[in-house]
């Protein structure tokens, strides 16, 4: 994402004077021009992302107390929720889930990217487009989908164990739970990361490829040194939105609850339990802070990983 | 776009009969495979299938009556139940199933023109002009990416709540109107797609800057337009926390919230709820179908809409 700020950035200047205005009249017009278009998504990104976001920042500097009523205590809120064992415990579930489900999401969709750019499998316009298809499915019928898979009543998973004389496992046990949410998450999600690498790949320059085919390359050589560097950035953009992800679920989670109550928890994952402090507990003021401690967090590996990323990157052309 | 039509190009590439003419059509059709691995079909279409299953699995059992649900293999047929399936989905709680469709509908068509539209006029305004707090804007935009929407929901909630805006579609319809990524990949899309020169070409035409908008800039933003309005579509069509926490009144949910109450409902058992669970897997299978009909008719637009963002991004 920063990268395309910096090119963003730099093509600005040139464009301003290749447009070099007329006259200063000429340029206040089109500075008017700008803020007008600009205007209706700032004016709903103002009333329906920065506001609340604030409010929720302000909430979560007071406590609210059936005696005594609102008090502000400032950072209390806030040494509670890193203190809270149900919080730290749903932030290192979804730590788990981080390191697990999304590196086997992220490589699937780029060996299915790969795969599908190679020309070299049968059918793969299909294949593509079968892939894709679970990301428009709402996570609830994907959720309630897979449940019913994974269920002991009448799920096929059960009865193929059944019908081959073995032991059916509980996927929806303590133990399994969190792995059929990875495995839920996956089948929602390479769909979609796929095809933003398979699109990067698509204008990836084919020269390039001819001259690598000249100089004895194989496949895996060139999908190795060229097409996984160029589309770097696309990769990086699936892991942030992954990251984002991770840390928000909900959806899932909330619904499998309700097939498997023993199994997870109100408080399984931050936002969960963030939700619950809301509308069950009633308690607005912690419930804001969860989730605004949970965006920090957010934030903070999102820039790790950018940053890493970036290192990365001039290390790569250094070298 | 080139993925399109190099793959149209390359189905019939096969067998080529004489070396000259298999090199002259790998360079016409670029990359689009001159020779096809077996084991590489295999793998992919394993994987194929593991996204498929389910879905078929949905749809077989979308055929079947309650008890074959239970005591028939799931991806065999039982008694084809499919047409009294939509009969009762049709008539539980006065039909209220079609009442969340339309909702959902209204909603979500709402939300997606709206939101790619802001984004569209957002994301061309960044690309093509220089004004004052351009680059501050557009930062926040960028690091407004980054915020978990979830996030934004409990407070925004009491603000609504505050307005008295909770359980109407306002409250479902509003949040669903920023779509920062929207903004960044429209940015990143028109800087390519609207020539500056073109701009200043209608600009000594004597064509005032929103003419250039409307009348020259949003036909070459078409697929990028399709892009940010698809993926605005999912947002809302799939969206489950938001309406969840805003909406009380049932004949205003959106099929998600719906379908989740009945399913909890079937679970929990009791009451001879257990016969929901076939207007659950029914209803699942019709509250897929527009989307997905939407991306594979739509795919040739959307997908070289993405590919500028993805490259850039």
């Amino acid at each position: 994402m920063t990268t395309s700020a910096n090119t963003l950035a730099s093509a600005r200047p040139a464009a301003a004077e290749r447009r070099r205005p007329r006259t200063s009249s000429d340029k206040r017009r089109q500075h008017i021009a700008a803020y007008v278009l600009i205007a209706p998504f700032f004016l709903v990104f103002l009333a329906m992302l920065v506001v609340p976001l604030f409010y929720s920042g302000y909430l979560s500097l007071f406590q609210t107390k059936l005696v005594g009523g609102t008090t502000f205590v400032g950072i209390a809120n806030y040494i509670r929720a890193f203190t809270d064992s149900q919080f730290l415990s749903g932030l290192g579930r979804m730590g788990l889930f981080l390191i697990i489900q999304v590196p086997v999401m992220v490589c699937l969709a780029l060996f299915v990217a790969l795969a599908i750019d190679s020309g070299r499998a049968k059918a793969s316009t299909g294949a593509r487009l079968l892939i894709f298809i679970p990301y428009a499915v709402p996570g609830v019928v994907a959720t309630l989908l897979w449940g019913y898979i994974y269920g002991t009543d009448f799920g096929p998973i059960t009865q193929i164990f059944q019908a081959l004389g073995l032991h059916a496992p509980n996927l929806l046990s303590n133990a399994n739970v969190l792995g059929s949410l990875m495995n839920i998450v996956t089948w929602e999600f390479v769909g979609y990361n796929m095809v933003i690498m398979y699109s990067a790949l698509r204008s990836i320059p084919t020269d390039l490829y001819e001259a690598a085919e000249i100089d004895g390359a194989g496949q895996f050589r060139i999908a190795w040194s060229i097409k996984i560097p160029a589309i770097r950035p696309a990769i990086l953009l699936t892991v942030i939105f992954s990251i984002i992800g991770t840390f928000q679920l909900f959806n899932e989670p909330e619904l499998l609850q309700s097939i498997a109550p023993n199994a997870i928890s109100s408080s399984y994952t931050p936002n969960l339990y963030a939700y619950t402090l809301a509308f069950v507990n009633h308690d607005v003021n912690y419930a804001a802070t969860i989730a605004f401690a949970l965006g920090f967090v957010i934030m903070i590996i999102s820039f790790v990983v950018q940053i890493a990323q970036q290192r990365s990157q001039r290390q790569g052309a250094s070298a | 776009m080139s993925a399109v039509t190099s793959e149209k190009v390359g189905a019939p590439g096969r067998g080529a009969s004489s070396a000259t003419g298999r090199a002259s059509r790998r360079r016409s059709k670029g990359r689009a495979g001159s020779r096809k691995s077996p084991l590489l079909t295999v793998i992919l279409w394993v994987i194929a299938a593991y996204f498929l299953l389910p879905l078929i699995w949905l749809v077989i059992s979308s055929t079947k009556d309650n008890g074959d649900l239970f005591s028939t293999f799931g991806y065999w047929f039982g008694k084809f139940n499919l047409v009294a399936n939509v009969e009762s989905l049709s008539t539980y709680q006065g039909g209220i199933f079609w009442h969340w469709l339309i909702n959902t509908v209204v909603y979500s068509v709402t939300s997606a023109v709206l939101a790619a539209f802001f984004a569209t006029a957002a994301g061309y305004a960044f690309a093509k002009y220089v004004f004052p707090g351009s680059k501050a804007l557009f930062y926040s935009v960028l690091g407004a990416i980054m915020i978990p929407t979830t996030a934004l929901a409990i407070p925004t909630f009491l603000l609504f709540s505050s307005a008295g805006l909770t359980d109407t579609p306002f409250a479902v319809v509003l949040p669903s109107l920023v779509s920062p990524f929207g903004v960044f990949l429209m940015s990143v899309y028109a800087a390519d797609a609207v020539d500056t020169s073109l701009m200043e070409a209608a600009r000594i035409d004597g064509a005032g800057e929103f003419r250039i908008f409307f009348q020259v800039a949003l036909r070459l933003l078409g697929p990028g337009i399709v892009t940010v309005l698809l993926f605005a579509l999912v947002a809302t069509w799939n969206n489950y926390f938001l309406p969840l926490i805003m909406l009380n009144t049932q004949t205003l949910f959106p099929l998600t919230v719906g379908l989740s109450q009945w399913e909890a409902a079937s679970s929990s058992g009791g009451g001879g709820s257990q016969a929901l669970f076939s207007s659950v897997i029914t209803g699942s299978l019709i509250s897929i179908l527009p989307l997905v009909i939407a991306f594979l008719y739509l795919q040739r637009f959307w997908q070289s809409g993405l590919a500028t963002g993805g490259v850039k991004g």
